[in-house]
């Protein structure tokens, strides 16, 4: 029943070159690269490009002062391997990055669920807790720099005035104590952000599950164990890995509170490359090692984490 | 009786815990304000309580906007944070489009590439980077901090606005082009203003990061008059151990204002990119 | 308004084939339904018509063009998508006047147009409404006046119904035929509904694995199917089909499935004669046997178990015990039958078809 085509029809021109060009363009593939480009421009010229560049000077023993350097090879980072320093900061960054976390993760659930539940005046609450995250960094570390002041601390006022100690704390004044009170700070800089972000998961749970896990007789804890918690499992992975890389390759923190002090005891990854690298001597080539050691840990991290949010895409 | 001990139990359960967090959370933000608006003679003085305050100046303030270079620093800040957030949501834009809405050869691999992208810190790239921006001469001028940030707004932007664009009907998109509109016309009028939550969640997250950054804003624009608020503030205000705590706390008030108020505003766009760049995948 | 002509169009996706070698023609004002299951190319043949899919190899014709390689804004079609693909951030109005002010057509007879056609549709009152103040069935009128306002050359509509309860459904599909029977453009429409396809097509063409099966009036499509697939997916419930051998002798052609035996159509023995003691597929359907409770004095009776009784009202559908499986017979609702009991049957062998069971094409 088909029948051939009528012979009336005019037959397809030749394209010009300029429908051609145009026909061209609207193809998807070269749209996409054509949309792509201006980004992919900016991130090779100012990430790709200085990442091997980077790779390049630490081999070399560029300084600022003399920019071209000599090949090394692998001369710094053997020197940072016996540089005393060096082991602190490794050491103090896995405390930061690793230690601080449990804490983020435990407080932001609770926030969460806290603020998942029906009060007056929640949204108001949800806003103004979500601040420490949102604020430049470097300006509220000034006001917890004043809040670890040696004289003016409104902490050691409130103990001494309670009878609790006889003379201020040293919040900075020690390693120990300044570690601790950089990972305070840095807790009360990150909790939000897992409350919130955990707040949107909790959202995502059906409320029926609930009232039928309610109906069979489970309680609080058995309900937010097995109904709870199975929806919320992708969410807070993939918070913690952020949060750990995030934490990890920090800088404004550590930098106004103790710029590494005591005596370069409290530097992490980020601060102690500054100091070599740009603020002291402007060790080029040292520097540049430093930061480099930073990127096994986060190329395994973000090997998690991605393999971690395509499963969840899936 | 059930009634009482339901209230014990929200309060138990619910407020004193919020009361906790709320404390925790937003006491520096108290003291940074008090502290900004307390004269100096009450600063010092250990006999009285610090947490109150029983006369104010704004003092602190008038000297941060006429004895510093805050002003300039605020200036700095707003140029290279307009300029680095239209910079990104405009490539972020076409880059997410692509992602988000065309099939073609390695478009997954460009997807995880950009992934990759926004999970490299600045703490790794900013001594080449500082290389790189000297070669180019750009050193101490805006355009070292507006192209620099889009290395790492453009990776973020584009996730968020990659994930939006997908949430969009091609359907929306295939008829405008039947009724008669190019594929740019299809984006520009269908697309773009149905994702405009997205490029808001997008644009209002860049501003905030770019606002707040430090760590390249000290080595690329650290020196005389270019700084931005956070560097200046953190350099020029600590001078030795002489800490002018008034005028620091006022500096860290105003530094804050702008992305505290654009968070109010959009409190919910925040809410959303957040969760989009640090959840969704 | 024009003809379209498909002429040797294949679309492949990846190395699958999503239509194959697809050659047809519609008339110029003719509406033409696209009918088949899901993924059988369809929906794909559609899309390559309205320029949203390249076209692999072959052409398309609208009208006196050649539009193979023209973008889709250039075609002068007007589409309508299953989930209507209205504009969210625009009204009504301004969903209808978009086509148009692409256009550059003046400000007054846009509005003139979209007037016009939402008087006609009675839409006049919703105006001002966005998408999502509108019912189902409001949004179904819109995506079909937006299509009308442009008065395109051709009207393309993909599944327009589906979304819409049935009820409705019904309802639309006649005011749809008369809407196209009155504007008379040529329409191409597309669905997996074969009721829908029976009713609003002048003619139907039948699509399964990218292949068109057949290209007919929807009479002809359920008198005389050119297949196997074609016989089995017009019509409802679907024509019964069961395999028996073919025995000629005596100057008869009897048909013979287990202890079943038919005899042939007598103006059919000469194309059965060549299948002699060879098996064919018979294909009866279910309106085509008479059945009755209990026994009847009559020739050519059958006698077959009840196995399920499903009255519809209108009429009851009876499940038989077969030769290979169940028969599905139409019986007028007014007659008892009991699972379990015996009931018999006559065959309109005058409607009776058969298959060759390798090629599936139609015997007769």
């Amino acid at each position: 029943m088909t029948t051939a085509p009528a012979g009336t029809v005019t037959q397809a021109v030749p394209l010009r070159l300029r429908e051609r060009v145009r026909h061209w363009l609207d193809s998807e593939p070269v749209l996409a690269y054509l949309f792509m480009s201006p980004g992919w421009l900016i991130l090779l010229l100012f990430m790709s490009y200085p990442f091997f560049l980077g790779i390049w000077i630490s081999l070399t023993d560029r300084t600022v002062g003399l920019p071209s350097g000599e090949f090394v090879g692998f001369r710094n980072y053997a020197e940072l391997l016996r540089d005393r320093t060096f082991h602190l900061t490794v050491m103090n960054t896995f405390i930061y990055g690793f230690v601080t976390v449990p804490f983020k993760l435990v407080l932001g659930l609770l926030l969460a669920l806290l603020l998942n539940q029906a009060f007056p005046m929640r949204n108001v609450l949800r806003a103004a807790l979500l601040l420490p995250w949102i604020v430049p960094t470097a300006l509220s570390s000034l006001a917890w720099l004043m809040l670890y002041d040696a004289v003016l601390s409104p902490f050691s006022w409130l103990l001494k005035n309670w009878g609790l100690i006889e003379s201020n704390i040293a919040f900075l004044g020690t390693r120990t104590n300044a570690i601790i009170s950089l990972c305070i700070a840095n807790i009360w800089r990150g909790t939000p952000f897992f409350a919130v972000a955990i707040l949107a998961g909790l959202q995502a749970v059906p409320q029926e599950l609930h009232e039928a896990a309610a109906i069979e007789g489970a309680n609080r804890v058995q309900r937010f164990l097995a109904v709870t918690l199975p929806v919320i499992k992708g969410i807070l992975v993939i918070t913690t890995l952020f949060s750990i890389i995030w934490t990890f390759a920090d800088f404004q923190l550590v930098y106004v509170l103790t710029k590494g002090g005591p005596a370069n005891s409290t530097h992490i990854f980020g601060t102690y490359a500054w100091q070599i690298g740009i603020g002291g001597a402007g060790k080029l080539g040292i520097g540049a090692a430093i930061s480099l050691y930073m990127f096994p840990v986060l190329a395994v991290l973000s090997a998690i984490l991605l393999r971690y949010v395509r499963s969840q895409e899936a | 009786m059930v009634g009482s001990n339901r209230l014990s139990s929200r309060l138990f359960l619910l407020y004193l815990p919020l009361a906790f967090f709320t404390v925790f959370l937003l006491f520096p933000f108290y003291w940074m304000l008090i502290i900004s608006l307390k004269p100096n003679s009450l600063l010092l003085n250990m006999k009285i309580n610090p947490l109150y305050l029983t006369q104010f100046t704004l003092e602190h303030y008038r000297y941060l906007l006429t004895n510093t270079d805050f002003p300039r620093w605020a200036l700095n800040t707003a140029v290279v944070t307009f300029g680095a957030t239209f910079l990104s949501l405009t490539s972020s834009i076409l880059m997410g489009y692509a992602l988000g809405r065309f099939r073609f050869r390695g478009g997954n691999l460009a997807g995880t590439a950009i992934f990759l992208a926004y999970l490299i810190p600045p703490t790794l790239l900013f001594i080449p980077l500082s290389q790189v921006v000297a070669r180019f001469g750009l050193y101490n001028s805006y355009w070292a901090l507006i192209l620099t940030y889009p290395t790492f707004l453009i990776p973020f932007a584009s996730w968020l606005l990659m994930g939006y664009f997908r949430t969009i009907p091609r359907e929306l998109e295939e008829c405008a082009m039947i009724d008669g509109a190019s594929r740019f016309q299809a984006m520009w009028r269908i697309i773009l203003p149905l994702a405009l939550p997205g490029v808001l969640s997008a644009g209002i997250f860049s501003f905030t990061l770019s606002w707040n950054e430090f760590l390249y804003a000290l080595v690329f624009m650290g020196s005389g008059e270019m700084k931005t608020i956070p560097v200046g503030t953190v350099s020029d205000l600590i001078r030795a151990d002489v800490f002018q705590w008034g005028p620091l706390m006022a500096a860290a008030m105003l530094g804050s204002v702008p992305v505290a108020i654009a968070y109010m505003f959009f409190v919910d766009q925040y809410v959303s990119g957040l969760t989009a760049g640090a959840v969704k995948g | 308004m024009a003809q379209v002509i498909y002429d040797h169009v294949t679309k492949r996706f990846d190395g699958v084939i999503a239509v194959n070698d697809l050659t047809l023609e519609v008339k110029d004002g003719e509406f033409l339904v696209l009918v088949g299951p899901s993924g059988c190319g369809k929906t794909t043949a559609l899309r390559c018509l309205a320029g949203l899919e390249e076209v692999t190899s072959g052409d398309i014709i609208i009208g006196d063009r050649v539009v193979t390689h023209i973008p889709p804004k250039d075609r002068d079609i007007a589409m309508v998508f299953q989930n209507y693909a209205l504009y969210p951030h625009m009204t009504v109005y301004e969903n209808m006047a978009f086509g148009l002010k692409l256009r550059k057509m003046p400000k007054q007879e846009i509005d003139r147009r979209v007037k016009e056609v939402a008087e006609m549709l009675g839409i006049q009152d919703l105006l001002n409404r966005k998408p999502r103040q509108l019912s189902g069935g409001q949004r179904q009128r819109v995506a079909l006046g937006r299509a009308i306002v442009r008065e395109p050359q051709v009207f393309l509509m993909d599944e327009p119904l589906s979304n819409l309860d049935a009820k409705l459904r019904v309802q639309t599909r006649g005011e749809l035929i008369k809407l196209q029977r009155r504007l008379g453009v040529t329409t191409i429409y597309v669905t997996h509904d074969q009721v829908e396809a029976m009713t609003m097509g002048h003619r139907i063409a039948v699509m399964n694995q990218g292949v068109l099966q057949q290209l007919d009036t929807p009479e002809n499509l359920y008198d005389h199917p050119a297949n196997l697939f074609v016989a089995t997916f017009i019509g409802s419930p679907a024509m019964n089909i069961f395999p028996a051998r073919v025995v000629a002798g005596d100057g008869t052609v009897r048909l013979v499935a287990g202890d079943v035996t038919l005899e042939a159509p007598a103006e059919q023995r000469g194309r059965l004669a060549e299948y002699a003691n060879r098996e064919v597929l018979v294909g009866i359907r279910p309106e085509d046997l008479i059945v009755q409770p209990g026994q009847v004095s009559e020739d050519r009776q059958l006698r077959l178990p009840v196995e399920i009784v499903e009255p519809l009202g209108s009429e009851t559908l009876v499940h038989l015990r077969g030769p290979a499986g169940a028969l599905i017979a139409k019986a007028d609702p007014h007659l008892h039958f009991s699972p379990g009991e015996l009931a018999s049957v006559r065959v309109k062998i005058e409607h009776m078809h058969a298959f060759d069971p390798q090629t599936e094409l139609a015997l007769f």
